[in-house]
């Protein structure tokens, strides 16, 4: 049932892009949008796997037993508030307080390309839509990377225990090596739901087609799903058809990520069993 | 494992004998406090607000603690501490935003929420006033037949997967196409939905029931491999026992197999309900959005809560000339709590019927 679906589902995205698409410009029209995906993307990662591997450290080694499950849970919470209040909050709420921190960013390291303003005046950056991408990403990184932590053989561990290590040599040496391959899937399921990601970056990001590396200025490139939703109400047949072939494209990216992603957790998982 | 990173420390320490120096118990407490002093004088004579000053308190002290204990314990013990620090920082980091956002839900939407406000449509509505009764009643509406749509067919799906097509190869195939439909962008279900409804009506359709079609291929994969993992729990020692009575094998399906693991469905089945409701990109682009009331799902343009939130961010109206927001900020905060109320409600659903139904038999973990 569910390959009939899928089969009839490509065919159906696929004879609108084919018979609409604009042979000679939508590579051009594409490739901004592209652009803006894989960076917003690429910047809510750089945030968000550094915090979600410390999250998860914090639940299955730090944290007293007794508290852990429910600080999970709360952790599971931030995955279950729908995108659109994400949105809301970051469009809102989120852009205003990163105004002063994009300023000192601007005053201080204008050199580094990412921060060569002019720094926004409404806080609608793609540094505050990659802060929002973040947080939505680091429960997903999280709940996997904390099972697989959590896996961990007990024996590794306290035997580098035993040996007088300390808590994060034990880590270092015991978990983080068998656990490399799983946190590797894990985030690259992460970047792919940073890089299908609606309605928060079309709600923060006011976009314009360009193609830069600035994170604080107020042109910034819009994402291909944001693309979609901003323009698809006022769209003629032939542009929705455009829109709809960008659509492929996004979809073609993100099922190569999970792909990948899905094959190296079935590697790791016939190594660990071998 | 390679043993070969030596696990003995390259440090001064040992010589000493066995009873090396730690700080004394007090020490986190102290460098706390130090930090905080430091961070809010440094605030009071440069004027930052409390942001930066807890900012700053916390770096002072993820550096000062493993700075102490480099000097007093040695370089293997800062490194601990060091990366305990980082773990505790990054766990509070983590809790800011969803500490901030819940707040800003309640404070807002608390105000924005009446009487009104859920049980009037914006029909009509220039300025303030209105309320959300024509997206939340879109809302159960499309929810409900997603669900009539993507329940049987998961559970179907799952109950081929465990028990009839054990590992050939189209069961496989199905296996991975799930795993991939599970992480499938949602405004790309969106549009595959559409352009299915363009193909059959024509390029101005946009129904309700669109919306459900393209809500349900985001939800049926997550019903598929909840049901997949309940049944799998089933013993098989109930299937066998079962056959030997000579039970045919549709019959202990339906009165062993799915008994045994109903609550797990029904767990399964909420919390996919409490992904899929929350849901706004595919709405946006197949169901439309409206300002009056719309009760058939196969007629018309249908507003849904999701939608609804972005459109009144999207287009607030005027500001009143008094200053302050727009009016449909407002709107969409008052929105936006409503739906983490149904999100929040259904997971609580969840797991209340998780436990009571919970199966009889020892589970794994």
């Amino acid at each position: 049932m569910f390959v009939f679906l899928f089969i009839e589902g490509f065919p159906g995205l696929h004879a609108d892009a084919g018979v609409y698409k604009p042979a000679e410009d939508f590579l051009s029209y594409v490739g901004p949008l592209v652009f803006g995906t894989v960076w917003a993307a690429v910047v809510a990662l750089v945030i968000a796997v550094p915090f979600s591997i410390g999250v998860a450290l914090f639940i299955s080694h730090y944290a007293p037993s007794r508290i852990a499950a429910p600080i999970a849970y709360v952790i599971d919470l931030l995955a279950a508030v729908p995108s659109v209040v994400y949105g809301l909050w970051g469009g809102l709420a989120l852009a205003q307080a990163t105004k002063p921190v994009i300023n000192w960013l601007f005053e201080h390291l204008d050199f580094i390309p990412f921060f060569a303003g002019p720094p926004s005046v409404t806080g609608r950056t793609m540094l505050t839509a990659g802060i929002v991408l973040a947080v939505m990403v680091v429960p997903i990184v999280t709940a996997i990377s904390r099972e697989i932590f959590a896996q961990t053989p007990r024996l590794h561990e306290e035997a580098a225990m035993a040996l007088g290590a300390t808590r994060w040599e034990t880590i270092r040496l015991a978990v983080f090596p068998y656990a490399r391959s799983g946190v590797i899937s894990a985030v690259m399921l992460g970047l792919g739901r940073a890089l299908g990601e609606t309605m928060a970056v079309a709600m923060v990001l006011s976009a314009t087609p360009v193609v830069t590396l600035n994170l604080i200025s107020d042109t910034n490139p819009a994402t291909i799903a944001s693309n979609i939703a901003s323009n698809y109400k006022e769209a003629s047949p032939d542009r929705q058809a455009v829109l709809i072939a960008t659509g492929l494209v996004l979809f073609a990216v993100t099922f190569l990520v999970n792909f990948a992603a899905r094959w190296v957790i079935a590697r790791s998982e016939r190594s660990i069993t071998r | 494992m390679s043993t070969s990173t030596p696990l003995e420390p390259e440090l001064d320490g040992l010589s000493e004998g066995l009873s090396t120096v730690r700080l004394p118990r007090a020490a986190v407490l102290l460098v706390a406090a130090l930090a905080v002093a430091v961070s809010g004088g440094l605030a009071l004579i440069l004027g930052w607000g409390l942001v930066g000053t807890v900012v700053l308190a916390v770096v002072l002290f993820d550096i000062g603690l493993p700075l102490w204990s480099r000097l007093v314990e040695g370089g293997r013990y800062a490194a601990d501490r060091l990366a305990t620090c980082l773990v505790y920082s990054a766990f509070a980091a983590v809790l800011v935003p969803l500490v901030w956002l819940i707040w800003l839900v309640l404070k807002n939407g608390l105000g924005a929420i009446d009487g009104e406000f859920l049980t009037y449509s914006m029909r009509g509505v220039v300025g303030e006033g209105g309320g959300i009764y024509h997206a939340l009643m879109g809302t159960l509406l499309v929810t409900l037949a997603t669900a009539v749509i993507s329940v049987p067919i998961g559970i179907f799906t799952a109950i081929y997967l465990v028990e009839y097509g054990k590992g050939n190869r189209l069961a496989r195939w199905t296996t991975f196409l799930v795993d991939v439909m599970t992480g499938i962008p949602s405004i790309v279900a969106g549009l595959f939905a559409l352009s299915l409804f363009v193909l059959i009506f024509g390029p101005a359709i946009r129904i309700g029931f669109a919306g459900s079609v393209a809500l349900s291929l985001l939800m049926i994969p997550t019903v598929v491999r909840s049901t997949e993992e309940m049944l799998r729990l089933v013993p098989s020692d109930l299937r066998e026992a079962s056959y030997a009575l000579g039970v045919p094998k549709w019959r202990t399906i339906a009165k062993i197999v799915l008994p045994t693991a109903l609550g797990g469905i029904v767990t399964g089945v909420v919390l996919a309900v409490s992904r899929v409701i929350g849901e706004t990109a595919p709405l946006l682009v197949v169901a439309g959005a409206t300002d009056s009331v719309n009760m058939n799902l196969f007629n018309g343009r249908m507003m849904t809560l999701p939608v609804y939130i972005y459109q009144q961010y999207s287009s607030p109206g005027i500001a009143p000339p008094t200053g302050g927001d727009p009016p449909g900020y407002a709107r969409a905060w008052g929105a936006a709590l409503v739906l983490i109320v149904i999100v929040m409600l259904l997971n609580l659903v969840a797991r209340v019927i998780g436990k009571i139904f919970a199966p009889p038999t020892e589970r794994r973990r």
